[in-house]
């Protein structure tokens, strides 16, 4: 069976992640319900006049994949795979307002063909004449490890040597305020909005673009190799810590052999429990991660996990800001990611050097 | 044993509410498609759809929801076929092997989000549909109705969303990742979709006419169908019956155009090519195309071209499409013509082409028209959709 590595990362989200190294500039914004995104110059990867035309997601996604694919020195790919909870949410905004508003008159396609979920993958394929695989997969928090795994079963049964894979989502205006009504995004009266001592329910919302090339060969440019990659519909939170050592225990790694645990804490006090009962009892004694205050929360906010966790596999550092405790390691191998929303949709990710 | 096995099958659609009443409608051309009733729309007296007889309450009580339930339409319509497939397979104990749950959707809840759009501000007994807009609702919601607990996804790609679950599902069994699968997919109608399609001007003012050289476009429709895949251990262990198997699959992108086809149907040729390499058949080997046959000028065309590609020299089967009986019901569409290919291979038919008058002038390619009993032990079945996306699942007889 042949191996994952991730060999070229891209990531747009609400922190400068382009033209850095790594957080180095990231700023833990505690005022705003809502980050969005630090816009590239899109016009040195896209001609301006399609630009106009794209969608926010689109834009993002195509950069982010152009990003993962010079880092991994890679001309083309066999396989495209992309995770996202909502697409392109802004144009299927305007396309209904304007079904609503217009009684049913007057439209324009635009809106609605970006409405469908599969543009940003379908326009990726269209950039860079792919005429490989294509999937895209929209399962709320598990959209992205959906694609995840999907590419890693492709490269262990020889059916693709290189697969670009990413997460990405948009902020809509009017869906942050349906959000913000069923209190899935925290009210603007809550601020500060310090993520780790919740005292409401919701998050802060995020949205981003994260792109990784996956190949079943090692190169001078791998990050990591993705050892699995596991996704659960539905667990009790008396559950979590079982499976997870469960699953690392399928692995051959202990706990005490993870370097670092990053998880998805969002400042949910209903639901961050889950990550509440790995940091006080299996992984007490392990470095613990956060990120969520960085990228905000959506539905594919794990790929910036992701995109963290390889990181600092790479460059054997961990920024202080993204640390849970004081906890250190000399060296950081194997790091284990754990991600879930609401309480349903727990995907669990590993990684080694 | 080439393929893996599937061993139940559940459906709702314009032509019927089980299995059944499908194979029957499809036996005596009893085509659905009707003016829209269930939504308020100014294109309904110039739109023709398939929609599904049952309104929303009635599939509420069918399903015994309770009154507070947030269930879209969608949700309602993918429960009502998942449970049929499962019944179907004899499952009784759904967590009992690794067993998984891959939909499809393409407009989730959609139908709910229309209604309620501006309404949810002034009224806080609707602020429950809010969270059921999302594609992977519909997938939560059934898992939560069958209790099943592990791997649920959902793959949306427009309208071969379907197709690339039935195959996710086939490749998460063949690797041996889960031993069980629910795979199929769902989409109910909504405003939403009859206008977007109305704006790209694909939409039939008239009954579907698919690869007839008068052919205005498509009639939209709404269905959800589900099936069951098993690894060969559960079929041996619990002796069950297979009813045929998945022997061939493949996905690729177009990469033309965002909703059209290329001409030479590029991405068409190279889903069913690959389809051919994992099957191991000859394209001589199948009995009958289900084409994906939307009836839109494009689609056709574009199909039709990448089929005698494939043939080149050899003799096309039979083929028809079966979308004049259910219109296209998009992210569901390969899921019930998985379960008609099924049914072809179970009772040896071939089903008509219905509405076909004139052959295309590009081509010299003819559906067949009537229902007709022949052996079928493959069946090809193709799905297209915005995006490039194109995919060919293979249906095989189980020796």
């Amino acid at each position: 069976m042949k191996k994952t590595y991730i060999n070229g990362v891209g990531c747009i989200s609400t922190q400068k992640t382009f033209d850095t190294v790594f957080l180095e500039d990231a700023v833990y914004n505690q005022n705003d319900n809502i980050l969005s995104v630090v816009s590239p110059v899109y016009k040195d990867f896209i001609a301006p006049a399609a630009a106009r035309r794209m969608a926010k997601g689109v834009k993002n996604g195509i950069v982010a994949s152009a990003l993962a694919m010079k880092d991994a020195h890679a001309e083309n790919v066999d396989a495209i795979i992309t995770g996202t909870g909502l697409g392109c949410i802004e144009d299927s905004e305007k396309f209904l307002k304007n079904i609503l508003d217009n009684n049913e008159e007057f439209l324009t396609p635009t809106a609605f063909i970006q409405s469908t979920h599969n543009t940003v993958g379908a326009q990726i394929a269209l950039t860079m004449q792919c005429k490989g695989y294509n999937f895209t997969y929209v399962n709320g928090a598990v959209s992205f490890e959906s694609a995840l795994l999907d590419a890693k079963m492709q490269l262990e049964e020889n059916e693709a040597n290189s697969i670009l894979v990413g997460g990405v989502d948009e902020n809509g205006d009017y869906t942050m305020e349906l959000f913000k009504l069923a209190k899935r995004v925290k009210q603007e009266s809550e601020q500060p909005f310090t993520l780790l001592a919740p005292k409401t329910i919701g998050s802060v919302h995020g949205e981003g673009a994260s792109f990784f090339v996956l190949e079943s060969e090692k190169k001078d440019t791998t990050y990591a190799e993705i050892l699995d990659v596991q996704i659960i519909n539905t667990l009790e939170e008396n559950e979590i810590e079982t499976e997870i050592t469960t699953f690392l225990k399928a692995n051959n790694v202990e706990v005490s052999a993870v370097d670092a645990i990053v998880l998805g804490f969002n400042g949910d006090v209903k639901f961050d429990s889950y990550y509440k009962r790995l940091t006080e009892n299996t992984f007490s004694d392990t470095p613990q991660l956060y990120y969520k205050h960085l990228c905000g929360e959506y539905d594919t906010a794990s790929a910036f996990g992701l995109w963290m966790a390889s990181k600092i596999i790479k460059l054997q550092e961990i920024p202080e800001i993204v640390k849970v405790n004081s906890v250190k390691k000399s060296a950081y191998n194997t790091i284990l990611l754990y991600n879930q929303l609401s309480g349903k949709n727990h995907s669990f990710t590993l990684l080694s050097k | 044993m080439k393929g893996v096995a599937i061993t139940g099958m559940g459906i709702i659609s314009s032509i019927g509410n089980s299995v059944e009443e499908n194979f029957d409608s499809l036996l005596n051309e009893n085509r659905a498609i009707t003016r829209v009733q269930n939504i308020s729309t100014i294109h309904a007296d110039i739109n023709k759809v398939g929609e599904i007889k049952k309104t929303n309450s009635e599939l509420i009580a069918e399903l015994h929801l309770p009154a507070n339930n947030n269930f879209s339409r969608t949700a309602m319509i993918a429960t009502f076929a998942a449970k049929q497939a499962v019944e179907n397979a004899g499952i009784t104990a759904i967590n009992e092997f690794r067993t998984g749950l891959i939909s499809a959707t393409s407009v989730g809840g959609m139908d709910m989000t229309e209604k309620y759009y501006y309404d949810y501000f002034e009224k806080p007994e609707l602020v429950k549909y809010i969270s059921c807009h999302d594609g992977g609702d519909v997938a939560d919601k059934i898992a939560s109705e069958l209790g099943l607990k592990g791997m649920v996804t959902t793959i949306s790609t427009a309208c071969s969303s379907a197709a690339n679950s039935i195959m996710l599902g086939a490749r998460l069994i063949k690797s041996g990742k889960l031993d069980r699968v629910i795979v199929g997919g769902a989409d109910a109608l909504a405003k939403f979709t009859i206008n977007g399609f109305k704006t790209l001007m694909i939409l039939s003012d008239d009954y579907n006419k698919p690869f007839d050289n008068n052919r205005k476009g498509l009639n939209l429709g709404e269905a959800a169908a589900y099936l069951v895949l098993e690894s060969d251990e559960i079929v041996k262990k619990q002796n069950k019956k297979v009813l045929a198997r998945v022997s061939g699959y493949g996905n690729a992108n177009d990469a033309f155009h965002q909703t059209a086809s290329s001409e030479n149907g590029d991405g068409a040729y190279l889903a069913m090519k690959k389809a051919f390499e994992v099957s191991g058949l000859q394209p001589s080997e199948i009995d009958y195309i289900n084409v994906h046959g939307t009836a839109t000028p494009n689609n056709d065309l574009s199909e039709g071209r990448a089929i005698l590609r494939i043939y080149g020299d050899e003799k096309v089967p039979d083929f028809s499409s079966t979308k004049p009986f259910t219109g296209h019901t998009l992210a569901a569409a390969a899921a019930i013509e998985a379960v008609y290919s099924v049914l072809a291979i179970q009772n040896n038919v071939v089903y008509p082409n219905m509405n076909f008058e004139t052959p295309m002038e590009e081509f010299n390619l003819q559906p067949q028209t009537s229902l007709k009993n022949k052996n079928i032990d493959h069946v090809l079945s193709n799905s297209f959709g915005f995006g490039g996306n194109c995919s060919t699942l293979i249906f095989s007889k189980s020796e």
